[in-house]
């Protein structure tokens, strides 16, 4: 196996996240696709990891561990502040959330 | 040939998961599907031998995040079938899928024409001992920063979702 093909998962997942966060209403479905964006990214350093020059230095590796951590946080503060929202307006459909449009 | 092979079905799961909570319209089943893609990382993770980032993603994201959006989706009542077809794609739809297609596109023809400096396949055996030593030892300053985040989001969490007259007994 070589570094390229995991390159080119990574990168067909990153569209597919970057097309749900686009294209769907739900502000639910639109955090679910920033973290497979997320998760691209991690699979993007897993793969440069094993197959980069100094693989015994873990670099790769504990900075997807990083950013597996960062991304928890983030979908727990998202998904609260989609809670209160919903609390707020009884709607988690993002083209009614427009109060702050100028 | 093996590891294509294994490569190829993992890849396979992970990308049919990733569409299918593209396109299906319960919600419910776009949580089970975004597992699905959970679980063929994971598995690609174990399969290029990074085993403890491997197992934390099952553990963070199928364990935690996975369960936290099902939860979100229920306590919104997303999860009724009854949205009606013109409701699940937002306002510029067409515009968004040809954005993200374009991007796709982008990033496949950089990364084939791109010579990648890689040294080739050597396959180091990381123990559970050796990333413990790295992270008390030279990433203890990140350890300590992803400590004070996940408090910090914790109780952010808690205070943003918490009800607005609780709030203001505080």
């Amino acid at each position: 196996m070589t570094l390229t093909p995991y390159l080119i998962v990574a990168a067909l997942l990153f569209a597919i996240g970057l097309g749900i966060a686009l294209t769907r209403r739900n502000a639910i479905l639109v955090l679910i696709g920033i973290e497979l964006m997320l998760n691209a990214a991690n699979l993007n350093l897993i793969a440069f990891w094993r197959f980069g020059p100094h693989p015994e230095l873990m670099t790769g590796m504990l900075f997807a561990l990083f950013s597996i951590a960062v991304a928890a946080a983030e979908a727990s503060v998202g998904l609260g502040l989609v809670i209160a929202w919903y609390r707020h307006s009884k709607t988690t459909d993002l083209d009614e959330m427009a109060r702050m449009k100028g | 040939m093996i590891e294509g092979l294994i490569f190829g079905l993992l890849s396979i799961l992970t990308l049919a998961g990733a569409a299918a909570a593209a396109l299906l319209r319960n919600l419910v089943h776009c949580a089970l599907s975004l597992s699905v893609t959970f679980v063929g990382l994971a598995l690609m993770y174990l399969s290029l031998g990074a085993q403890f980032v491997g197992l934390s993603q099952i553990l963070v994201y199928i364990g935690a995040v996975a369960i936290l959006v099902v939860f979100a989706i229920l306590l919104t009542r997303g999860a009724g079938a009854l949205t009606p077809h013109r409701l699940i794609a937002a306002a510029g739809w067409r515009l968004g899928w040809i954005a993200s297609v374009a991007v796709g596109f982008v990033l496949i023809v950089a990364l084939v024409r791109s010579p990648l400096p890689v040294s080739g396949d050597h396959a180091v055996k990381v123990t559970v001992q050796q990333i413990g030593q790295a992270l008390m030892g030279p990433y203890v300053l990140p350890l300590e920063i992803v400590a004070i985040l996940l408090t910090v989001a914790l109780i952010g969490a808690v205070i943003v979702a918490m009800p607005e007259d609780q709030k203001e007994m505080r």
